[in-house]
């Protein structure tokens, strides 16, 4: 399909012994934001780079934009942005420098280099920060900063590798419009994170495990499909309660939120509820309901396996 | 295709952040300036007041008189005396002093029938007369101290009777060019610009480009166009001019300070240093594909430093290096350096005959920037 903007079949990428991203299929449409979730090591990073053509693949074959990489990579430079997940612009040298510098390297007329800079910081809200040395920015400012270069040349395809790892939660709520901003001018983009907040707000997304994909679909599709049913546990001695329940093997997880334990139970037990009361029976007092899962419970599950 | 932009782009990023960076642009200036005048005073190869002990078992006027004549040839400063040849041995051990002079009882007569002191030569059989008026005893660790007090055996002593010194007849006329007081500094200061040329030029290449990478700038730089020629391009650029400022600062200062005489032409000096200037941060930067961060590449330049100091004919000279080691020597461009600057600097030397020295120079830094470019990958795998 015309649409596509990356398409990948079977790859693989072996670091000796090790195997960091393990016969990935994915189809990334152009317009979404598609997200990577996955802990720490699952292999987002090494996926990323494979796609934007520094790491060429072990096995497998990759399309970007319609051309095959790694390829492609050097042309394609033109066309896609990277952000990395460490701030890799020059911390002793201003916002205005930084920027001009991302203009000289990605060949923009001289003309327009201005105006152009000018939009960016007007957009990014940095004007004015425009003299002011990176280093003695906040990472909020600086986040701000490395996305208005990598998308200096307006690229049609974006990757952002942990984003919002190191900025505050109002900082990320604000990244993440201007994300939309930039779908909305019709970019396309591919996040890695490990913030469940931040993975709910892709159009769609991946879900990885040690290189391996082990969901791949809307957020909510994600969630109503989830394989388990999810049960909280409200009252005293939780710790114990919780304890309880891992040693009974007849339960997915169980995960304190606050004063509460949020238990994952196979969806073909028929009553969930009654089945923990049989199991608690011990524990006097406890209250249980069912509840909606969310996508933490999506992301748990997915990754011991539950999800078909 | 390469593009000038980029490259500007890169010099231009390379000037900010040289501007900002305080340290790195005093020391450009301060490393020559301070080494300069370090060495320019300090590198002595005429040795001169050596510390030496003395042990008199003669005691007499003439012998007083000896160790005042000895004295006056300021090879040797008497510090210590000591009653006994064992106790000057122990302080010698001890490198209190770096000699002794033992003076026998009968030094009075061994006098008199000297050579030394002008009354014709002995008879080759004659064993009393042929005996040395007086022993040296040396720590021959150190060859430029042994050699020193080795000039005093044959010193006249014909003053020691008052009588008119010995006509000295030479067995070679010699005429000393270039440097007829024999002054070290104007020996020195020309090879002190290649050493520190090697030092600050390959150091800061070297670590310009690991540093993108230890700061995580250079996963931004493989993301975007730019090729690896134009970044070692523009990394290189402004260190040139660095380079050719402390080339200046070595040179003028010391035509001011040590009256070294600068006999070349401005434009043939500006050739050599430049060629030596580009080949240095041309191994710069193979350094800094080979090093992961700026300690291995501060050893790796120091590696390169090191034979390049005590290997290019800086210190020693290069003609009395065994055949091996001068061919080892002779990849540096530390030693094909010192004999240019040298030449043009002393002798006036033309290009054309340096040539050899001018292509061997050519091609280390095309291999170098070819062998940079080419280990630069924008790939990490």
């Amino acid at each position: 399909m015309s649409d596509l903007v990356v398409a990948t079949s079977g790859l693989t990428r072996r670091f000796g012994e090790k195997t960091a991203v393990d016969n990935l299929d994915l189809e990334i449409r152009t317009g979404q934001i598609y997200g990577f979730l996955g802990p720490n090591g699952c292999g987002k990073t090494t996926t990323m780079r494979m796609l934007t053509g520094l790491l060429t693949p072990s096995s497998g074959s990759i399309s970007v934009l319609g051309h095959p990489m790694p390829d492609y990579a050097e042309p394609l430079k033109h066309e896609i942005g990277y952000m990395t997940q460490i701030f890799s612009y020059y911390r002793d040298m201003t916002v205005l420098e930084n920027l001009r510098f991302a203009a000289e390297i990605y060949g923009m007329p001289r003309k327009t280099t201005k105006d152009r800079i000018d939009e960016l910081l007007g957009t990014y809200d940095l004007t004015e920060n425009a003299n002011q040395l990176t280093g003695s920015m906040s990472g909020g400012q600086r986040q701000k900063l490395a996305l208005a270069a990598t998308v200096m040349h307006r690229p049609k395809l974006l990757f952002l590798d942990e984003p919002t790892s190191a900025v505050d939660p109002e900082t990320r709520r604000a990244f993440w419009e201007q994300l939309f901003d930039l779908v909305d001018q019709g970019a396309t983009m591919i996040v890695s994170t490990h913030f469940m907040d931040e993975a709910e707000r892709c159009h769609r997304l991946a879900i990885l495990e040690h290189g391996v994909k082990k969901a791949d679909g809307t957020p909510r599709q994600l969630m109503t499909d989830l394989n388990a049913a999810v049960v909280e546990v409200e009252g005293d001695g939780l710790r114990q309660v919780k304890r309880a329940l891992d040693e009974t093997g007849k339960t997915l997880s169980t995960a304190q939120v606050g004063a509460r334990l949020r238990v994952l139970v196979e969806k073909s037990e028929a009553d969930p509820v009654a089945m923990l009361q049989s199991l608690l029976q011990g524990f006097p007092g406890l209250s249980l309901s069912v509840q909606r899962p969310n996508l933490e419970d999506v992301f748990v599950s997915a990754t011991k396996g539950a999800l078909s | 295709m390469i593009s000038p932009r980029r490259i500007t782009a890169v010099l231009k990023k390379e000037l900010l952040q040289l501007r900002r960076d305080r340290m790195t642009f005093g020391m450009v200036v301060m490393i020559p300036l301070i080494q300069l005048l370090l060495f320019g005073y300090a590198i002595n190869t005429n040795l001169r007041h050596v510390p030496v002990g003395l042990v008199d078992h003669a005691n007499t006027e003439l012998s007083q008189t000896l160790v005042q004549i000895v004295q006056a040839t300021q090879v040797v400063t008497v510090k210590e005396v000591f009653l006994t040849p064992e106790d000057a041995e122990q302080a010698i051990t001890e490198a209190t002093i770096r000699a002794a002079l033992i003076i026998p009882p009968d030094v009075d007569s061994r006098l008199a029938r000297s050579p030394a002191v002008g009354l014709g030569l002995p008879d080759a059989t004659d064993q009393t007369s042929s005996r040395p008026v007086a022993h040296w005893i040396v720590d021959g660790s150190d060859t430029m101290v042994a050699s020193a007090i080795k000039s005093l055996r044959t010193m006249p002593l014909t003053e020691l009777l008052r009588l008119p010194p010995n006509r000295q007849v030479p067995t070679f006329e010699v005429t000393l060019y270039f440097n007829p007081e024999q002054r070290s500094a104007v020996n020195i200061v020309p090879g002190l610009v290649g050493v520190i040329l090697t030092m600050t030029m390959i150091l800061f290449t070297s670590s310009a480009i690991v540093r993108e990478r230890e700061r995580g700038n250079m996963e931004m730089l493989i993301n975007t166009p730019i090729k690896s020629v134009e970044l070692m391009i523009g990394k290189i650029i402004p260190y040139i001019f660095l380079g050719l400022i402390q080339v200046a600062i070595i040179l003028g200062l010391g035509h001011v300070l040590f009256s070294v005489p600068i006999h070349g032409g401005l434009g043939t000096l500006l050739v050599v240093t430049l060629l030596f200037i580009i080949a240095s941060l041309s191994l710069g930067l193979v350094i800094s594909t080979l090093a992961q961060n700026q300690l291995q590449a501060m050893q790796m330049t120091i590696f390169v430093l090191l034979p390049s100091i005590l290997m290019s004919g800086f210190m020693f000279p290069f003609d009395g290096m065994p055949k091996p080691v001068q061919v080892i020597a002779q990849v540096l461009p530390a030693t094909h350096f010192m004999d240019m600057i040298r030449g043009v600097v002393l002798r006036d030397a033309s290009l054309y005959a340096l040539r050899s020295d001018i292509l061997w120079m050519v091609g280390f830094a095309v291999v170098g920037l070819l062998a940079a470019t080419l280990r630069f990958k924008k790939r990490l795998g």
